[in-house]
């Protein structure tokens, strides 16, 4: 009997593990070594106080928030209230567990925020765009009552306020400038790195299927619904630990009030200034939005000299803001990441166009 | 009993001046699908310039004409520099961009008419009325009547003139408005105008309670709640919105609020908003969207 036989073609014994070539570019590992180990050295405590260690934080928010947004598609503007459940509860750890190291507690910060994030993402089933976003705007005002009506986040404290409690690791003393710098440095290497991998792991493309339309990505069998669920954790726990580094860290000392929602807002500005569904982007756009505020001060005081009250510089701050993210996202809605690649496209070819 | 009538009706009425800033948000997003978070800015900053207008003397019509002057020129303005170069993009585009626009509002109010608490007198006493047993602030009736005044003039406006059914024509069906020769971008430049002259009449009011400042412009944040339960593309839904989101939140203040800490207000109306979301995805007079792949 003649059997017909259908035969596949063989699968290729070389074929590629990874779709994506995937190499550190040199650029990238240069900067990493000069952020380890010059510096620490070469920073005044200004620098590494004022610009550095917020500059760090910011990104590290940011990313969280564009895990959400940017990858998921799920416009948040409660990114500080997680942020704040991430503080108080690593206030909480390190106070109430005695004897935990400060990664534990961070993490665990960071886990408790993700939960927190995980059931503020349950709406995301039933609701989506602008209604899904108010029920962000809830996470973020109700977050912040619990914290300031509570006593027993702040340790009954009179002031309201956590602060920073042992930050040491090993014996290692961190609450020096350095310290703290290398601390978020670490912190956010770390994160970054993670975040790097799971935007293309599977749940990572889920989540950008989602974006795209999530009615389409049900259709292809993606679980949506789970999907966001866990992006909410995620970018809670991202920002959980954001928060953590933001109040100890940085501030040193933090309330609620820390969180309130003009850093939400601070931080949607970072992912639309730096480029949504980007990492980089957040790391652009925080320097842009923690460098903007200084630069212009400077700006202030050099052309007016002290004539224009600090009031009016603030009032012209915010006008200049405003029409920088406009104008951002008339030219380039993918944001500086965009702006900066598409430089590095010209200058390859320059003086030839394309 | 009468203390329960007291607090209904108190959050009621209180309710309306949710709902006058709620109508702003609506004419905007049945018109132009912009989900304007620059409401509040606007609201402020109209505010801020009947009052300065007032400070220096010009009388309370012509002011109120020379600010309505005011805000036509912003939403023209708004149309040619924010909008109209975004047009076609993403609705989340265009919310941001109103965020950027509500920086800009903030600065240039408060840059050039100042960041002090004015004092804003529209004439109406706020002294108790006795309706039976049943304390009611004269205050809120005004306001509440207002209210009403302004849904009726609305509601000529839309069905009635032909600006109004170009409007609707707009919301209904851009594509279609656009090619039986609908000026799209006069018609936003008019939904703009007429929403910053609702944000005037509401920014008055809330300007007359709390004096004109800052804090102004937060009245948005009181408003997001209302829309979500009266659903984004609905007048009638804003009030309704509005006088449920006054009742609850009164009511459990002094009901719910003393068991758990007090201060509820700030998140309560938004907890209620995730109540009704659940059972109405698309709020209670909203349009339920319909997904094509």
């Amino acid at each position: 009997m003649n059997q017909l036989v259908h035969r596949l073609p063989k699968p290729f014994d070389n074929a590629p593990l990874e779709i994506v070539p995937h190499r550190v570019p040199w650029g990238l590992s240069g900067l990493a070594v000069f952020a380890f180990f010059a510096v620490p050295w070469l920073g005044s405590d200004y620098w590494l106080n004022a610009i550095l260690i917020p500059f760090l934080v910011l990104s590290l928010a940011g990313l969280g928030l564009n895990l959400l947004t940017g990858y998921a598609g799920q416009t948040s503007v409660g990114a500080a209230g997680f942020m704040a459940v991430g503080a108080f509860a690593t206030y909480g750890l390190l106070l109430r567990v005695p004897g935990l190291p400060l990664p534990v507690a961070l993490i665990g910060g960071g886990l408790i925020a993700a939960a927190v994030g995980w059931v503020f993402g349950i709406p995301s089933a039933r609701i989506k765009g602008f209604y899904l976003m108010v029920t962000t705007l809830a996470a973020q005002f109700f977050l912040e009552w619990v914290f300031t009506k509570f006593p027993w986040f702040y340790n009954n404290a009179s002031s309201g306020t956590i602060s920073a409690p042992r930050l040491e690791l090993l014996g290692v003393d961190l609450s020096s400038p350095v310290g703290r710098y290398l601390l978020t440095l670490v912190t956010v290497a770390l994160l970054t790195w993670v975040a790097v991998n799971l935007v293309r792991s599977q749940i990572g493309r889920n989540w950008m299927a989602i974006r795209d339309m999530d009615t389409a990505a049900a259709v292809i069998g993606i679980r949506v619904e789970r999907d966001k669920r866990r992006a909410f954790a995620v970018s809670s726990f991202y920002l959980g630990i954001a928060g953590a580094l933001w109040a100890f860290a940085y501030l040193g000392t933090a309330s609620a009030g820390s969180f309130d929602i003009n850093r939400s807002f601070q931080i949607l500005f970072i992912i639309i200034i730096g480029g949504m569904g980007s990492i980089a982007g957040n790391f652009i756009g925080a320097a842009f939005i923690s460098l903007l505020p200084i630069v212009l001060s400077y700006a202030g005081q050099a052309l007016l000299g002290g004539s224009v009250d600090a009031g009016q510089i603030q009032n012209l701050q915010k006008m200049i803001f405003g029409t920088l993210i406009i104008w951002f996202l008339v030219k380039e809605p993918d944001g500086l990441v965009r702006l900066i690649a598409s430089l590095r496209e010209k200058l390859a070819v320059w003086p030839l166009r394309f | 009993m009468i203390f329960f009538l007291e607090t209904l009706i108190g959050g009621l009425l209180a309710g309306t001046m949710y709902s006058l800033v709620a109508i702003g948000f609506v004419l905007i997003f049945k018109a132009s699908g912009v989900f304007n978070f620059a409401q509040g800015a606007m609201l402020l900053f109209s505010a801020l310039t009947f009052v300065s207008l007032q400070e220096h003397g010009i009388p309370f019509l012509q002011s109120l004409l020379l600010t309505v002057v005011v805000i036509v020129i912003g939403a023209v303005a708004i149309e040619r520099a924010v909008l109209r170069p975004l047009m076609n993009r993403s609705q989340i585009t265009l919310f941001m961009a109103t965020l950027g626009l509500s920086f800009i509002l903030e600065g240039l109010a408060q840059g050039l008419m100042g960041a002090e608490v004015r004092a804003l007198d529209l004439g109406i006493e706020d002294t108790p009325l006795m309706l039976g047993e049943v304390m009611v602030s004269q205050f809120d009736l005004v306001a509440a009547s207002t209210a009403a005044v302004l849904v009726t003039v609305l509601a000529l406006l839309f069905n009635k003139t032909h600006i109004g059914i170009s409007l609707r024509a707009v919301a209904d069906d851009t594509r279609a408005a656009l090619s039986i020769g609908i000026n799209l971008n006069r018609i936003w430049q008019i939904v703009w105008a007429v929403a910053g002259c609702a944000g005037l009449v509401a920014g008055l009011l809330w300007g007359a309670r709390q004096g004109v400042q800052f804090s102004l412009s937060l009245v948005v944040l009181k408003a997001l709640p209302v829309l979500i339960i009266g659903g984004f593309t609905s007048i009638g839904g804003a009030i309704v919105g509005g006088l449920i989101v006054g009742a609850a939140e009164n009511l459990a203040e002094v009901y719910v609020g003393p068991s758990i800490g007090g201060g509820i207000t700030p998140w309560f109306a938004y907890f209620l908003a995730l109540v009704f979301l659940h059972v109405r995805p698309a709020g209670l007079f909203g349009e339920r969207a319909i997904e094509r792949v």
